[in-house]
Protein backbone atom coordinates (compact mmCIF):
# COMPACT_ATOMS: atom_id res chain seq x y z
CA UNK A 1 0.00 0.00 0.00
CA UNK A 2 2.94 2.48 1.19
CA UNK A 3 4.84 1.56 -2.31
CA UNK A 4 1.35 1.92 -4.51
CA UNK A 5 0.96 5.72 -2.89
CA UNK A 6 4.48 6.25 -3.23
CA UNK A 7 4.24 5.42 -6.95
CA UNK A 8 1.77 7.96 -7.46
CA UNK A 9 3.15 10.68 -5.55
CA UNK A 10 5.99 10.17 -8.39
CA UNK A 11 3.70 10.28 -10.95
CA UNK A 12 1.94 13.65 -9.96
CA UNK A 13 5.33 14.40 -9.45
CA UNK A 14 6.50 13.96 -12.93
CA UNK A 15 3.79 15.42 -13.99
CA UNK A 16 3.95 18.79 -12.04
CA UNK A 17 7.45 18.66 -13.44
CA UNK A 18 6.42 18.34 -17.38
CA UNK A 19 3.72 21.11 -16.57
CA UNK A 20 5.95 24.15 -15.54
CA UNK A 21 8.17 23.02 -18.20
CA UNK A 22 5.59 23.90 -20.46
CA UNK A 23 6.35 27.87 -20.36
CA UNK A 24 2.94 28.08 -22.31
CA UNK A 25 0.78 26.32 -20.94
CA UNK A 26 2.01 28.22 -17.50
CA UNK A 27 1.52 31.49 -19.04
CA UNK A 28 -1.94 30.27 -19.95
CA UNK A 29 -2.73 29.66 -16.39
CA UNK A 30 -0.95 32.48 -14.99
CA UNK A 31 -3.65 34.92 -17.50
CA UNK A 32 -6.75 32.57 -16.76
CA UNK A 33 -6.17 33.07 -13.12
CA UNK A 34 -5.95 37.05 -13.72
CA UNK A 35 -9.00 36.90 -16.14
CA UNK A 36 -11.35 35.07 -13.13
CA UNK A 37 -10.00 37.14 -10.29
CA UNK A 38 -11.15 40.64 -12.65
CA UNK A 39 -14.59 38.41 -12.96
CA UNK A 40 -14.99 37.77 -9.54
CA UNK A 41 -13.91 41.33 -8.01
CA UNK A 42 -14.12 43.38 -11.24
CA UNK A 43 -17.69 44.10 -11.03
CA UNK A 44 -17.76 44.52 -7.19
CA UNK A 45 -15.25 47.15 -6.93
CA UNK A 46 -16.73 49.61 -9.89
CA UNK A 47 -19.31 52.38 -8.96
CA UNK A 48 -21.58 50.76 -11.99
CA UNK A 49 -23.63 47.76 -11.93
CA UNK A 50 -23.98 45.90 -14.96
CA UNK A 51 -27.57 46.88 -15.56
CA UNK A 52 -27.25 50.82 -14.61
CA UNK A 53 -27.67 53.62 -17.18
CA UNK A 54 -25.43 56.59 -17.47
CA UNK A 55 -28.12 59.06 -19.48
CA UNK A 56 -24.87 61.47 -19.77
CA UNK A 57 -22.92 58.87 -22.14
CA UNK A 58 -24.48 56.45 -24.06
CA UNK A 59 -22.61 55.06 -26.92
CA UNK A 60 -19.50 56.45 -25.23
CA UNK A 61 -16.07 55.29 -26.82
CA UNK A 62 -13.43 54.49 -24.77
CA UNK A 63 -11.62 56.50 -22.21
CA UNK A 64 -14.57 59.03 -21.77
CA UNK A 65 -17.15 60.09 -18.90
CA UNK A 66 -15.18 57.55 -16.27
CA UNK A 67 -16.18 54.52 -18.38
CA UNK A 68 -12.44 53.04 -19.07
CA UNK A 69 -13.90 50.81 -22.21
CA UNK A 70 -16.67 53.17 -23.32
CA UNK A 71 -20.95 52.24 -22.84
CA UNK A 72 -23.32 50.69 -24.96
CA UNK A 73 -26.07 52.39 -26.27
CA UNK A 74 -28.14 52.08 -23.09
CA UNK A 75 -25.19 53.82 -21.21
CA UNK A 76 -24.67 51.05 -19.46
CA UNK A 77 -20.92 50.04 -18.72
CA UNK A 78 -18.85 48.10 -20.88
CA UNK A 79 -15.72 47.09 -19.04
CA UNK A 80 -18.31 45.85 -15.88
CA UNK A 81 -20.39 44.16 -18.41
CA UNK A 82 -17.99 42.27 -20.10
CA UNK A 83 -16.51 41.15 -16.54
CA UNK A 84 -20.11 39.86 -15.81
CA UNK A 85 -20.35 38.35 -19.01
CA UNK A 86 -17.18 36.45 -18.43
CA UNK A 87 -18.30 35.69 -14.91
CA UNK A 88 -21.51 33.87 -16.31
CA UNK A 89 -19.63 32.22 -19.12
CA UNK A 90 -17.04 30.64 -15.87
CA UNK A 91 -19.64 29.53 -14.50
CA UNK A 92 -21.56 28.22 -17.21
CA UNK A 93 -18.62 26.61 -18.22
CA UNK A 94 -17.42 24.78 -15.02
CA UNK A 95 -21.34 23.85 -14.07
CA UNK A 96 -22.23 22.53 -17.82
CA UNK A 97 -18.82 20.55 -17.45
CA UNK A 98 -19.34 19.03 -13.96
CA UNK A 99 -22.94 18.05 -14.71
CA UNK A 100 -21.58 16.78 -18.16
CA UNK A 101 -19.06 14.84 -16.01
CA UNK A 102 -21.44 13.08 -13.61
CA UNK A 103 -23.67 11.85 -16.47
CA UNK A 104 -20.49 10.85 -18.37
CA UNK A 105 -19.16 8.45 -16.03
CA UNK A 106 -22.00 7.13 -14.70
CA UNK A 107 -23.36 6.05 -18.40
CA UNK A 108 -19.65 5.02 -19.05
CA UNK A 109 -19.07 3.65 -16.15
CA UNK A 110 -22.31 1.64 -15.84
CA UNK A 111 -22.11 0.23 -19.38
CA UNK A 112 -18.56 -0.63 -18.93
CA UNK A 113 -18.97 -2.50 -15.88
CA UNK A 114 -22.02 -4.23 -17.15
CA UNK A 115 -21.33 -5.56 -20.12
CA UNK A 116 -23.07 -7.33 -22.19
CA UNK A 117 -26.64 -6.39 -24.13
CA UNK A 118 -27.12 -3.72 -21.07
CA UNK A 119 -23.39 -2.26 -22.39
CA UNK A 120 -24.33 -3.07 -26.27
CA UNK A 121 -27.53 -0.48 -26.14
CA UNK A 122 -26.25 2.27 -23.82
CA UNK A 123 -23.14 2.89 -25.61
CA UNK A 124 -25.66 2.12 -29.56
CA UNK A 125 -26.96 5.48 -27.83
CA UNK A 126 -24.20 7.17 -27.17
CA UNK A 127 -22.77 6.45 -31.25
CA UNK A 128 -26.20 7.78 -32.16
CA UNK A 129 -25.81 10.80 -30.18
CA UNK A 130 -22.56 11.39 -32.08
CA UNK A 131 -24.34 11.40 -35.11
CA UNK A 132 -26.03 14.28 -34.96
CA UNK A 133 -24.28 17.97 -34.55
CA UNK A 134 -24.80 18.33 -31.03
CA UNK A 135 -25.92 22.37 -30.87
CA UNK A 136 -29.39 20.69 -33.05
CA UNK A 137 -29.52 18.77 -29.62
CA UNK A 138 -29.39 21.50 -27.35
CA UNK A 139 -31.30 23.44 -29.55
CA UNK A 140 -34.06 21.37 -28.63
CA UNK A 141 -33.88 21.43 -25.17
CA UNK A 142 -33.48 25.11 -24.74
CA UNK A 143 -37.00 25.34 -26.41
CA UNK A 144 -38.33 23.12 -23.86
CA UNK A 145 -38.54 25.68 -21.35
CA UNK A 146 -38.73 28.88 -20.46
CA UNK A 147 -35.96 30.93 -22.16
CA UNK A 148 -33.65 32.60 -20.31
CA UNK A 149 -33.02 29.98 -17.03
CA UNK A 150 -29.61 29.00 -16.52
CA UNK A 151 -30.83 26.33 -15.20
CA UNK A 152 -31.84 24.88 -18.66
CA UNK A 153 -28.45 26.25 -19.92
CA UNK A 154 -26.66 24.03 -17.73
CA UNK A 155 -29.24 21.08 -18.09
CA UNK A 156 -29.26 21.64 -22.02
CA UNK A 157 -25.23 21.61 -22.26
CA UNK A 158 -24.65 19.03 -20.12
CA UNK A 159 -27.01 16.59 -21.14
CA UNK A 160 -25.14 16.55 -24.57
CA UNK A 161 -21.80 17.36 -23.80
CA UNK A 162 -20.97 13.96 -21.70
CA UNK A 163 -20.89 11.68 -24.70
CA UNK A 164 -17.08 11.37 -25.05
CA UNK A 165 -16.40 11.16 -21.30
CA UNK A 166 -18.83 8.06 -21.15
CA UNK A 167 -16.46 6.66 -23.71
CA UNK A 168 -12.98 7.23 -21.61
CA UNK A 169 -14.85 5.76 -18.88
CA UNK A 170 -16.14 2.71 -20.44
CA UNK A 171 -12.68 1.58 -22.06
CA UNK A 172 -10.84 2.89 -18.48
CA UNK A 173 -13.87 0.69 -16.44
CA UNK A 174 -13.36 -2.36 -19.31
CA UNK A 175 -9.65 -2.67 -17.90
CA UNK A 176 -9.97 -2.50 -14.21
CA UNK A 177 -13.04 -5.03 -14.65
CA UNK A 178 -9.81 -7.50 -15.05
CA UNK A 179 -8.16 -6.63 -12.13
CA UNK A 180 -7.53 -8.45 -8.99
CA UNK A 181 -8.78 -6.11 -6.30
CA UNK A 182 -12.02 -6.10 -8.10
CA UNK A 183 -12.53 -9.94 -7.91
CA UNK A 184 -11.41 -9.74 -4.24
CA UNK A 185 -14.18 -7.30 -3.70
CA UNK A 186 -16.86 -9.30 -5.04
CA UNK A 187 -15.64 -12.39 -3.57
CA UNK A 188 -15.99 -10.64 -0.47
CA UNK A 189 -19.40 -9.96 -0.67
CA UNK A 190 -19.64 -6.21 -2.23
CA UNK A 191 -22.52 -5.32 -4.06
CA UNK A 192 -21.99 -4.16 -7.51
CA UNK A 193 -22.98 -1.12 -6.99
CA UNK A 194 -20.69 -0.83 -4.29
CA UNK A 195 -17.96 -1.77 -6.02
CA UNK A 196 -18.77 0.57 -8.95
CA UNK A 197 -18.45 3.66 -6.60
CA UNK A 198 -15.74 2.55 -4.19
CA UNK A 199 -13.39 1.15 -6.85
CA UNK A 200 -14.35 1.88 -10.35
CA UNK A 201 -15.46 5.52 -10.29
CA UNK A 202 -12.49 6.61 -7.89
CA UNK A 203 -10.23 4.84 -9.73
CA UNK A 204 -11.26 6.52 -13.53
CA UNK A 205 -11.21 9.64 -12.43
CA UNK A 206 -7.77 10.95 -12.75
CA UNK A 207 -7.84 10.65 -16.65
CA UNK A 208 -11.54 11.99 -16.82
CA UNK A 209 -10.47 15.17 -14.98
CA UNK A 210 -7.79 15.48 -17.42
CA UNK A 211 -10.32 15.43 -20.42
CA UNK A 212 -12.84 17.93 -18.39
CA UNK A 213 -10.10 20.49 -18.51
CA UNK A 214 -10.96 20.49 -22.19
CA UNK A 215 -14.69 20.30 -22.05
CA UNK A 216 -14.83 23.48 -20.05
CA UNK A 217 -13.69 25.74 -23.10
CA UNK A 218 -16.33 23.70 -25.27
CA UNK A 219 -19.17 24.66 -23.10
CA UNK A 220 -18.36 27.91 -22.82
CA UNK A 221 -18.10 28.68 -26.61
CA UNK A 222 -21.58 26.64 -26.72
CA UNK A 223 -22.91 28.89 -24.31
CA UNK A 224 -21.29 31.78 -26.02
CA UNK A 225 -23.17 30.18 -29.18
CA UNK A 226 -26.37 29.94 -28.16
CA UNK A 227 -26.34 33.39 -26.52
CA UNK A 228 -25.57 34.97 -29.61
CA UNK A 229 -28.13 33.28 -31.32
CA UNK A 230 -30.86 34.59 -28.39
CA UNK A 231 -31.55 31.33 -27.17
CA UNK A 232 -29.45 31.52 -24.25
CA UNK A 233 -29.11 34.44 -21.57
CA UNK A 234 -31.54 37.26 -21.75
CA UNK A 235 -31.40 40.74 -21.72
CA UNK A 236 -30.31 42.88 -19.75
CA UNK A 237 -28.38 39.62 -18.16
CA UNK A 238 -25.37 39.52 -19.65
CA UNK A 239 -22.78 36.46 -21.28
CA UNK A 240 -19.90 37.00 -23.54
CA UNK A 241 -21.88 35.64 -26.38
CA UNK A 242 -24.39 38.35 -26.21
CA UNK A 243 -22.64 41.28 -25.82
CA UNK A 244 -20.65 39.94 -28.87
CA UNK A 245 -24.12 39.52 -30.72
CA UNK A 246 -25.39 42.99 -29.16
CA UNK A 247 -21.64 44.37 -30.56
CA UNK A 248 -21.98 42.89 -34.09
CA UNK A 249 -25.33 44.77 -34.45
CA UNK A 250 -23.33 48.25 -33.53
CA UNK A 251 -20.34 47.68 -35.11
CA UNK A 252 -20.36 49.87 -37.78
CA UNK A 253 -21.14 53.05 -35.92
CA UNK A 254 -19.46 52.21 -32.28
CA UNK A 255 -16.34 49.10 -33.16
CA UNK A 256 -15.98 48.89 -29.27
CA UNK A 257 -18.91 47.37 -28.55
CA UNK A 258 -17.62 44.39 -30.95
CA UNK A 259 -13.80 44.26 -30.21
CA UNK A 260 -14.13 44.34 -26.08
CA UNK A 261 -16.39 41.29 -25.58
CA UNK A 262 -14.71 39.54 -28.21
CA UNK A 263 -11.56 39.96 -27.15
CA UNK A 264 -11.92 38.66 -23.83
CA UNK A 265 -13.73 35.56 -25.40
CA UNK A 266 -10.87 35.14 -27.46
CA UNK A 267 -9.03 35.14 -24.62
CA UNK A 268 -10.30 33.15 -22.19
CA UNK A 269 -10.86 30.25 -24.55
CA UNK A 270 -7.20 30.37 -26.07
CA UNK A 271 -6.10 29.81 -22.31
CA UNK A 272 -8.38 27.10 -21.71
CA UNK A 273 -7.35 25.07 -24.66
CA UNK A 274 -3.89 25.49 -24.04
CA UNK A 275 -3.94 24.73 -20.52
CA UNK A 276 -6.00 21.60 -21.31
CA UNK A 277 -3.64 20.50 -23.66
CA UNK A 278 -0.80 21.08 -21.22
CA UNK A 279 -2.21 19.28 -18.45
CA UNK A 280 -2.86 16.50 -21.15
CA UNK A 281 0.20 16.41 -21.99
CA UNK A 282 1.79 16.57 -18.24
CA UNK A 283 0.07 14.28 -17.50
CA UNK A 284 -0.67 11.59 -20.30
CA UNK A 285 3.11 12.18 -21.86
CA UNK A 286 2.58 9.12 -24.54
CA UNK A 287 0.04 10.94 -27.16
CA UNK A 288 2.49 14.00 -27.37
CA UNK B 1 -15.70 -2.31 -50.25
CA UNK B 2 -19.05 -2.74 -51.72
CA UNK B 3 -20.38 -4.48 -48.78
CA UNK B 4 -19.17 -2.26 -46.23
CA UNK B 5 -20.72 0.89 -48.40
CA UNK B 6 -23.80 -0.78 -48.18
CA UNK B 7 -23.78 -2.10 -44.49
CA UNK B 8 -22.77 1.42 -43.54
CA UNK B 9 -25.78 2.82 -45.61
CA UNK B 10 -28.20 0.63 -44.04
CA UNK B 11 -27.24 1.67 -40.10
CA UNK B 12 -27.92 4.99 -41.56
CA UNK B 13 -31.86 4.34 -41.55
CA UNK B 14 -32.56 3.45 -37.92
CA UNK B 15 -30.17 6.17 -36.79
CA UNK B 16 -32.54 8.38 -38.59
CA UNK B 17 -35.48 6.90 -36.97
CA UNK B 18 -34.22 7.22 -33.67
CA UNK B 19 -33.59 10.97 -34.76
CA UNK B 20 -37.12 11.18 -35.69
CA UNK B 21 -38.78 9.52 -32.95
CA UNK B 22 -36.60 10.94 -30.33
CA UNK B 23 -37.19 15.19 -31.46
CA UNK B 24 -40.45 14.39 -32.00
CA UNK B 25 -40.68 13.10 -28.13
CA UNK B 26 -38.85 15.94 -26.70
CA UNK B 27 -40.55 18.51 -28.77
CA UNK B 28 -44.31 17.06 -28.03
CA UNK B 29 -43.74 16.40 -24.55
CA UNK B 30 -42.67 20.32 -24.03
CA UNK B 31 -44.91 22.71 -21.86
CA UNK B 32 -46.13 25.61 -23.87
CA UNK B 33 -47.80 25.38 -27.56
CA UNK B 34 -47.24 27.24 -30.28
CA UNK B 35 -50.35 29.18 -30.33
CA UNK B 36 -49.56 30.41 -26.27
CA UNK B 37 -48.18 33.81 -27.74
CA UNK B 38 -51.49 34.87 -29.48
CA UNK B 39 -52.80 35.64 -25.93
CA UNK B 40 -55.79 36.80 -27.45
CA UNK B 41 -57.58 33.91 -29.08
CA UNK B 42 -61.11 32.64 -27.73
CA UNK B 43 -61.28 29.18 -26.52
CA UNK B 44 -63.19 28.13 -29.47
CA UNK B 45 -61.17 29.38 -31.75
CA UNK B 46 -58.22 27.68 -30.29
CA UNK B 47 -59.76 24.36 -29.98
CA UNK B 48 -60.56 25.05 -33.92
CA UNK B 49 -56.98 25.92 -35.01
CA UNK B 50 -55.39 22.45 -32.83
CA UNK B 51 -58.09 20.84 -34.60
CA UNK B 52 -57.16 22.05 -37.88
CA UNK B 53 -53.24 21.02 -37.13
CA UNK B 54 -54.45 17.99 -35.45
CA UNK B 55 -52.81 18.62 -32.52
CA UNK B 56 -55.72 17.71 -30.52
CA UNK B 57 -55.21 14.13 -31.27
CA UNK B 58 -53.66 11.52 -29.39
CA UNK B 59 -50.05 12.03 -29.30
CA UNK B 60 -49.49 8.47 -30.81
CA UNK B 61 -51.60 9.20 -33.63
CA UNK B 62 -50.03 12.17 -34.64
CA UNK B 63 -46.58 10.72 -34.32
CA UNK B 64 -47.96 8.01 -36.82
CA UNK B 65 -49.61 10.38 -39.15
CA UNK B 66 -46.28 12.40 -39.34
CA UNK B 67 -43.57 8.93 -40.17
CA UNK B 68 -46.64 8.74 -42.83
CA UNK B 69 -46.42 12.18 -44.27
CA UNK B 70 -41.97 11.36 -43.67
CA UNK B 71 -42.32 8.69 -46.24
CA UNK B 72 -43.98 11.05 -48.82
CA UNK B 73 -41.73 13.54 -48.49
CA UNK B 74 -44.44 16.08 -46.71
CA UNK B 75 -42.94 17.53 -43.06
CA UNK B 76 -46.38 19.22 -42.58
CA UNK B 77 -47.09 22.50 -42.05
CA UNK B 78 -45.54 25.62 -40.46
CA UNK B 79 -47.25 26.81 -37.77
CA UNK B 80 -46.22 30.02 -37.64
CA UNK B 81 -45.81 30.94 -41.16
CA UNK B 82 -48.70 29.91 -42.41
CA UNK B 83 -48.51 30.28 -45.86
CA UNK B 84 -45.79 27.21 -46.12
CA UNK B 85 -45.87 24.07 -45.76
CA UNK B 86 -41.77 23.39 -43.83
CA UNK B 87 -41.21 21.79 -47.28
CA UNK B 88 -41.03 24.53 -48.88
CA UNK B 89 -39.49 26.88 -46.62
CA UNK B 90 -36.17 24.44 -46.15
CA UNK B 91 -36.59 23.82 -50.01
CA UNK B 92 -36.41 27.63 -50.16
CA UNK B 93 -33.16 27.89 -47.76
CA UNK B 94 -30.88 24.84 -48.55
CA UNK B 95 -29.74 25.69 -51.67
CA UNK B 96 -28.15 28.82 -50.43
CA UNK B 97 -27.13 26.95 -47.18
CA UNK B 98 -25.67 23.88 -49.48
CA UNK B 99 -23.61 26.75 -51.47
CA UNK B 100 -22.21 28.01 -48.39
CA UNK B 101 -21.19 25.07 -46.83
CA UNK B 102 -19.48 23.19 -49.83
CA UNK B 103 -17.94 26.31 -50.55
CA UNK B 104 -16.25 26.77 -47.14
CA UNK B 105 -15.28 23.26 -47.05
CA UNK B 106 -13.76 23.38 -50.67
CA UNK B 107 -11.78 26.67 -49.31
CA UNK B 108 -10.76 25.15 -46.09
CA UNK B 109 -9.58 22.02 -48.24
CA UNK B 110 -7.55 24.27 -50.90
CA UNK B 111 -5.97 26.33 -48.13
CA UNK B 112 -5.25 23.81 -45.41
CA UNK B 113 -3.51 20.87 -47.14
CA UNK B 114 -1.32 22.77 -49.00
CA UNK B 115 0.07 25.00 -46.32
CA UNK B 116 0.25 21.70 -44.21
CA UNK B 117 2.22 19.73 -46.78
CA UNK B 118 4.45 23.41 -46.79
CA UNK B 119 4.78 23.01 -43.24
CA UNK B 120 6.03 19.20 -42.96
CA UNK B 121 8.55 19.47 -45.94
CA UNK B 122 10.37 22.74 -45.24
CA UNK B 123 10.28 22.06 -41.42
CA UNK B 124 12.31 25.01 -39.13
CA UNK B 125 11.14 26.27 -36.32
CA UNK B 126 9.33 29.34 -37.20
CA UNK B 127 7.35 27.53 -39.81
CA UNK B 128 6.48 25.28 -36.93
CA UNK B 129 5.44 27.59 -33.97
CA UNK B 130 3.27 29.75 -36.96
CA UNK B 131 1.67 26.50 -37.83
CA UNK B 132 0.56 25.84 -33.92
CA UNK B 133 -0.36 29.85 -33.47
CA UNK B 134 -2.75 29.48 -36.71
CA UNK B 135 -4.45 26.50 -35.19
CA UNK B 136 -4.63 27.42 -31.68
CA UNK B 137 -6.55 30.65 -32.88
CA UNK B 138 -8.21 28.96 -35.41
CA UNK B 139 -9.69 27.08 -32.81
CA UNK B 140 -10.17 29.33 -30.39
CA UNK B 141 -11.57 32.25 -32.45
CA UNK B 142 -15.38 31.36 -32.55
CA UNK B 143 -17.15 31.71 -36.03
CA UNK B 144 -19.46 34.49 -34.45
CA UNK B 145 -16.43 36.85 -33.69
CA UNK B 146 -14.50 35.78 -36.92
CA UNK B 147 -17.61 36.99 -38.95
CA UNK B 148 -18.21 40.06 -37.69
CA UNK B 149 -14.46 41.12 -37.33
CA UNK B 150 -14.71 40.53 -40.92
CA UNK B 151 -17.27 42.29 -41.71
CA UNK B 152 -16.17 45.16 -39.89
CA UNK B 153 -12.51 44.82 -41.78
CA UNK B 154 -13.60 43.99 -45.02
CA UNK B 155 -17.22 45.87 -45.18
CA UNK B 156 -16.95 48.49 -42.81
CA UNK B 157 -13.74 50.21 -43.29
CA UNK B 158 -12.26 48.76 -46.24
CA UNK B 159 -15.70 48.37 -48.36
CA UNK B 160 -14.14 45.49 -50.42
CA UNK B 161 -17.51 43.45 -49.96
CA UNK B 162 -20.71 43.75 -48.69
CA UNK B 163 -21.19 43.74 -45.16
CA UNK B 164 -24.44 41.15 -45.76
CA UNK B 165 -27.58 40.48 -47.37
CA UNK B 166 -28.09 38.31 -50.24
CA UNK B 167 -28.54 39.56 -53.96
CA UNK B 168 -29.48 36.02 -56.28
CA UNK B 169 -26.00 35.53 -58.71
CA UNK B 170 -23.71 37.63 -56.98
CA UNK B 171 -20.65 35.35 -55.52
CA UNK B 172 -19.16 38.51 -53.69
CA UNK B 173 -22.24 38.44 -51.23
CA UNK B 174 -21.15 34.81 -50.12
CA UNK B 175 -17.38 35.93 -49.79
CA UNK B 176 -17.05 36.79 -45.96
CA UNK B 177 -19.43 33.79 -45.03
CA UNK B 178 -17.36 31.48 -46.72
CA UNK B 179 -14.43 32.70 -45.37
CA UNK B 180 -15.55 32.52 -41.86
CA UNK B 181 -16.61 29.13 -42.03
CA UNK B 182 -14.00 27.98 -43.67
CA UNK B 183 -10.97 30.00 -41.46
CA UNK B 184 -10.85 27.31 -38.39
CA UNK B 185 -11.00 24.11 -40.88
CA UNK B 186 -8.42 25.43 -42.42
CA UNK B 187 -6.81 25.83 -39.28
CA UNK B 188 -6.88 22.39 -38.03
CA UNK B 189 -6.89 21.00 -41.25
CA UNK B 190 -3.23 22.38 -41.87
CA UNK B 191 -2.20 21.36 -38.56
CA UNK B 192 -3.47 17.43 -39.51
CA UNK B 193 -2.08 17.15 -42.84
CA UNK B 194 1.81 18.54 -41.06
CA UNK B 195 1.10 16.06 -38.33
CA UNK B 196 0.21 13.35 -40.25
CA UNK B 197 3.04 13.42 -43.31
CA UNK B 198 5.62 14.35 -40.47
CA UNK B 199 4.78 10.96 -39.05
CA UNK B 200 4.86 9.05 -42.55
CA UNK B 201 7.51 10.61 -43.43
CA UNK B 202 9.83 8.76 -40.46
CA UNK B 203 8.06 5.42 -41.04
CA UNK B 204 10.50 2.63 -42.09
CA UNK B 205 9.16 2.06 -45.25
CA UNK B 206 9.37 5.63 -46.69
CA UNK B 207 13.63 5.25 -45.60
CA UNK B 208 13.73 2.15 -47.48
CA UNK B 209 12.19 4.30 -50.25
CA UNK B 210 15.07 6.32 -50.11
CA UNK B 211 17.66 3.38 -49.74
CA UNK B 212 16.73 2.57 -53.16
CA UNK B 213 16.91 5.98 -54.40
CA UNK B 214 13.49 7.04 -55.39
CA UNK B 215 13.53 11.17 -55.77
CA UNK B 216 12.21 13.17 -53.12
CA UNK B 217 9.22 14.46 -54.95
CA UNK B 218 8.19 11.51 -56.18
CA UNK B 219 8.50 10.29 -52.57
CA UNK B 220 6.36 12.58 -51.53
CA UNK B 221 3.51 12.32 -54.31
CA UNK B 222 3.73 8.52 -54.83
CA UNK B 223 4.16 7.21 -51.63
CA UNK B 224 4.14 9.43 -48.71
CA UNK B 225 0.88 11.41 -49.30
CA UNK B 226 -1.90 9.12 -49.67
CA UNK B 227 -0.81 6.89 -46.33
CA UNK B 228 -0.69 10.63 -44.71
CA UNK B 229 -4.34 11.90 -45.87
CA UNK B 230 -6.18 8.91 -44.08
CA UNK B 231 -6.67 11.14 -40.83
CA UNK B 232 -7.66 14.42 -42.96
CA UNK B 233 -10.38 11.73 -44.42
CA UNK B 234 -11.44 10.78 -40.91
CA UNK B 235 -11.81 14.80 -39.91
CA UNK B 236 -14.14 15.24 -42.47
CA UNK B 237 -17.39 13.85 -41.60
CA UNK B 238 -16.64 15.90 -38.22
CA UNK B 239 -16.05 19.01 -40.44
CA UNK B 240 -19.00 18.67 -41.94
CA UNK B 241 -20.98 18.58 -38.98
CA UNK B 242 -19.10 21.50 -38.04
CA UNK B 243 -19.51 23.74 -41.13
CA UNK B 244 -23.58 22.92 -40.92
CA UNK B 245 -23.56 23.88 -37.63
CA UNK B 246 -21.67 26.93 -38.27
CA UNK B 247 -23.98 28.02 -41.23
CA UNK B 248 -26.61 28.73 -38.38
CA UNK B 249 -24.52 31.59 -36.73
CA UNK B 250 -23.20 32.67 -40.57
CA UNK B 251 -26.40 32.99 -41.91
CA UNK B 252 -27.56 34.77 -39.05
CA UNK B 253 -24.46 37.08 -39.29
CA UNK B 254 -24.45 37.90 -42.78
CA UNK B 255 -28.39 37.98 -42.92
CA UNK B 256 -28.40 35.35 -45.48
CA UNK B 257 -31.79 33.93 -46.74
CA UNK B 258 -30.53 30.50 -46.09
CA UNK B 259 -32.38 27.64 -44.34
CA UNK B 260 -29.83 27.95 -41.03
CA UNK B 261 -32.17 30.34 -39.19
CA UNK B 262 -35.54 28.40 -39.70
CA UNK B 263 -34.44 26.43 -36.90
CA UNK B 264 -33.43 29.48 -34.16
CA UNK B 265 -36.49 31.02 -35.26
CA UNK B 266 -38.76 27.43 -34.85
CA UNK B 267 -36.96 26.98 -31.90
CA UNK B 268 -38.14 30.40 -30.22
CA UNK B 269 -41.13 30.21 -31.74
CA UNK B 270 -42.27 26.75 -30.84
CA UNK B 271 -42.55 25.71 -34.51
CA UNK B 272 -42.91 21.96 -33.90
CA UNK B 273 -43.06 20.93 -37.28
CA UNK B 274 -40.45 23.64 -38.80
CA UNK B 275 -38.03 22.56 -35.68
CA UNK B 276 -38.61 18.89 -36.44
CA UNK B 277 -37.92 19.08 -40.47
CA UNK B 278 -34.68 21.00 -39.76
CA UNK B 279 -33.54 18.51 -37.31
CA UNK B 280 -34.71 15.64 -39.85
CA UNK B 281 -32.95 17.36 -43.03
CA UNK B 282 -29.82 18.21 -41.20
CA UNK B 283 -29.46 15.58 -39.19
CA UNK B 284 -29.86 13.11 -42.23
CA UNK B 285 -27.11 15.29 -44.32
CA UNK B 286 -24.48 14.83 -41.34
CA UNK B 287 -24.86 11.02 -41.42
CA UNK B 288 -24.68 11.05 -45.11
CA UNK B 289 -21.57 13.39 -45.51
CA UNK B 290 -20.21 11.16 -42.23
CA UNK B 291 -20.79 8.16 -44.82
CA UNK B 292 -19.02 9.83 -47.32
CA UNK B 293 -16.07 10.78 -45.36
CA UNK B 294 -16.50 7.15 -44.02
CA UNK B 295 -16.16 5.37 -47.80
CA UNK B 296 -13.33 7.60 -48.99
CA UNK B 297 -11.52 6.16 -46.12
CA UNK B 298 -12.07 3.11 -46.87
CA UNK B 299 -11.02 3.56 -50.58
CA UNK B 300 -7.79 5.49 -49.66
CA UNK B 301 -7.07 2.80 -46.32
CA UNK B 302 -5.39 -0.36 -47.84
CA UNK B 303 -6.56 -2.56 -44.87
CA UNK B 304 -10.05 -2.04 -45.22
CA UNK B 305 -10.42 -2.81 -48.97
CA UNK B 306 -9.55 -6.15 -48.71
CA UNK B 307 -11.86 -6.97 -46.24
Amino acid sequence: MTEALLLQGRWWNAAGRRFRHNGLACTALALLTLLMLAALLGPWLSHWRFDSLDWQHLGQPPGGGGHWLGTDRLGRDLLVRTLYGLRLSLLVGLLASSVSLVIGVSWGALAGFSGGRVDGWMMRFVDVMYALPYLFVVIILTTLFPRGSLTVLLVALGAVGWLTTARIVRAQTLALKQREFIDAARVSGVSGAGILRRHVVPNVLGPVVVYATLVVPQMILAESFLSFLGLGVQEPQASLGSLVYGGAQEMESAPWMLLVPASVLVLLLLCLNLLGDGLRDAFDPRDS
Amino acid sequence: MLKLALRRMAAILPTLFVIISLSFAIIRLAPGGPFDQEETLSPAVRANLERSYGLNEPLGVQYLRYLGGLLHGDFGPSLTQRDFSVGELIARGLPLSATLGLAAIGVALLAGLPLGIAAAVWRSRGMDLSVAACAALGIALPSFVVGPLLALVFGVHLRWLPVGGFEAGAPRFLVLPVLTLALPVAAYLARLMRASLLEVLRAPYMRSARARGIGATRLLWRHALRPALLPVVSYLGPAAAFVITGSLVVEEVFGLPGSGRFLVQGAINRDYPLVMGMVIVYGALTLILNLLADLAYGWLDPGTRRD
